[in-house]
């Protein structure tokens, strides 16, 4: 097992490497340079003089060698535009706000989606099952650019429940969790109830029955427990997902993480900050992805028995 | 899923009635189709989305750039049906010509992913051992790629250093003229298409690897057939089915996506009406005229939601042991 997860750590390596290179070349594939301004253009001289003070005169594979040195010191550069802020604490003060937004997102996922899931499986092909599917199909097929302009219209602007826009409150985090996670409760509520149909017809359960255990403690303890482990596994990767994919929302409610930073970031070819942000984002999908098959083994005695 | 198709045709023949004895896998999985109630609405809705953006110019009121100075931030009814947008022009006749860029990037990026990705899977999967593994381990390192950064990056690295290189080669030219010419659309396919393609990839190897072990790739392979024969006639073929609904549920995510590249301002070029461009118009005149925002994300959302219904009957007719 140690070993395992050993090996799986150290495939990080070439994976960021990968990344690494592909987006350092793919950025600075764009002729020009990042102190080019239509506006106002700076006087040559001074252009020059940025270029050398950010090693932009370099060949570009001594700049990779210059920034990975840096990396892997832990020291991400400095941001171009944002003249006093390192990337380190760019990623510090504006990945918080996207992981925490992630976190919201993902429990509004779990309460709506997993409830929905169980109660579609126990009453399969009723009225209640296919509204449940129907909700989860139009959950899934409703964006976060639909979604987040109706909740400011309705909630914010009509019905002034809710402040419109921007970070800091719970009040303020209601609707950009709702609308980011509500695709990814209806992507649970169905792999819940194709969990919940497949274990409701084990032996185990109609052993349970047959014992004369009562319906509700068959369904807890035998049935849902067993069910969740599909569901408990795709948890990390779904958390990955809507924190590296929290930036749609983030630009429609102007939160400040980490990926609205992105936009802006590509936009102006700040390229420490490109860099930092796909590294950070690569290391967070591949380690979420890690820890589905750790979550296996923990969770389901069998797979564990499977592998010694 | 894996080895849907020799298994669907044993389930097919055995349900075959003897008055129905010729008929085929497709002609079967049609009727499945036609007797789910939502696919058939969905599909029905795809077809006069279709139609209406093919037929844009017959059905909108107006072209989509012209501007009607004395009609800005027209209510919706009277001459305006849905209203008009900050220059006055129809919101109605965009929405029908952004239906156009949506239904192209969805379609267009789903197929090009899925040939990409199913000749990349299935040849993995039918070479096999050191291939295959060399193959899907870059298939590994693309799944790490955080998508919507290397997408946004990709359209930033177009757009610049295709359209601002000073001296460019005729290629180069070309490429940007054609992306002119479909309104900035290019260059959203291709970044589209080159992020999406890495699932089916998995999906289509793992099916290929199963396949490869089948009784009649067996009997192929004895008889002497060559390996590109029998990738062609043995393995693609099985591959159609999963395909048509792997393609049209990829469809709505990458509508989803386009919008979303439109409305950062990486997507389409003004003034070609985009819906998700629209949505961002729309949404800085949120309090005062909540429609211009509003609409486009319904036209947004019916179309993915019939998309997915039309997805999930497919999946359903083509492999009733899927349905749970």
């Amino acid at each position: 097992m140690l070993t395992y997860l050993l090996r799986r750590l150290l495939w990080l390596v070439p994976v960021l490497l990968v990344i690494s290179v592909v987006t350092f070349f793919l950025m600075h594939s764009i002729p020009g340079n990042p102190f080019d301004q239509e506006e106002k253009p700076l006087p040559p001289e001074v252009v020059a003089r940025l270029e050398a003070h950010y090693h932009l005169d370099e060949p570009v594979w001594r700049q990779y060698l210059r920034y990975m040195g840096g990396a892997l010191r832990g020291d991400l550069g400095p941001s171009y535009l944002y003249k006093d802020r390192s990337v380190n604490e760019i990623i510090a003060r504006h990945f918080p706000v996207s992981f925490v937004l992630g976190a919201l997102a993902l429990s509004v996922a779990v309460v709506i989606g997993v409830p929905l899931g169980i109660v579609s499986a126990l009453r399969q092909n009723t009225t209640a099952d296919y509204v449940a599917m129907f909700v989860a199909v139009s959950g899934v097929s409703v964006p976060a650019l639909t979604l987040g302009p109706l909740l400011i219209w309705g909630l914010a602007l009509q019905l002034g429940l809710l402040p419109v826009a921007r970070w800091g409150s719970w009040q303020q985090a209601v609707m950009p969790a709702f609308t980011l996670g509500i695709g990814q409760a209806a992507i649970l509520a169905r792999l819940t109830r194709a969990s919940m149909l497949q274990v409701i017809r084990e032996d185990y359960v109609r052993t349970a029955r047959a014992k004369g255990v009562r319906e509700r403690r068959v369904i807890v303890h035998h049935a849902l427990r067993n069910a969740l482990i599909p569901v408990v596994t795709v948890l990390g990767p779904l958390f990955a997902a809507l924190v590296t994919g929290s930036m749609v929302v983030e630009q429609i409610f102007a939160i400040p993480g980490l990926g609205d930073f992105y936009v802006g970031a590509v936009g102006d070819r700040d390229y420490p900050v490109i860099m930092g942000t796909t590294l950070l984002y690569a290391a967070v999908l591949v380690i979420a992805n890690l820890a589905v098959d750790l979550a296996y083994s923990w969770i389901d005695p069998r797979i564990r028995l499977e592998a010694s | 899923m894996r080895g849907a198709g020799g298994a669907l045709s044993e389930v097919t023949a055995a349900r075959r009635k003897p008055g129905r004895s010729g008929e085929s896998l497709w002609i079967d999985a049609w009727r499945r189709l036609l007797g789910n109630r939502l696919a058939v609405a969905g599909g029905a809705v795809v077809v006069v989305l279709l139609a209406a953006a093919a037929l844009a110019p017959l059905l909108a009121p107006s072209h989509y750039a012209a501007g009607d100075f004395e009609a800005t931030f027209a209510r919706p009814g009277g001459e305006f049906v849905l209203g008009a947008d900050f220059l006055g022009r129809d919101l109605l006749s965009r929405l029908i010509y952004g239906a156009r860029i949506s239904l192209t990037v969805g379609i267009l990026g789903a197929l090009t992913a899925f040939l990409i990705g199913v000749a990349y899977g299935t040849v993995a999967g039918y070479a096999g051992g050191r291939v295959d593994n060399a193959m899907m381990r870059i298939v590994d390192m693309l799944y790490a790629f955080p998508s919507l950064l290397f997408i946004i990056l990709l359209l930033v690295v177009f757009k610049l250093g295709f359209g601002q290189r000073e001296d460019p080669s005729a290629m180069v030219r070309a490429v940007v003229s054609v992306d002119r010419a479909m309104g900035g659309m290019l260059f959203i396919l291709a970044g589209i298409s080159f992020t999406s393609w890495v699932g089916l990839a998995r999906l289509a190897r793992g099916m290929a690897l199963s396949l490869r072990e089948t009784e009649f790739v067996q009997a192929a392979r004895a008889l002497g057939a060559r390996p590109e024969r029998i990738i062609v006639r043995h393995l693609l073929p099985n591959l159609v089915g999963p395909g048509i609904v792997q393609v049209t549920l990829m469809i709505p995510g990458l509508i989803a996506t386009e919008a979303f590249l439109s409305f950062i301002g990486l997507g389409v070029d003004p003034p070609t009406p985009s819906w998700g461009a629209m949505i961002s118009e729309g949404i800085s005149s949120m309090r005062s005229h909540p429609h211009l925002a509003i609409f486009p994300g319904i036209a947004l959302a019916v179309t993915m939601l019939c998309f997915n219904f039309l997805g999930d009957g497919l999946r359903d007719a083509l492999d009733p042991r899927m349905k749970v």
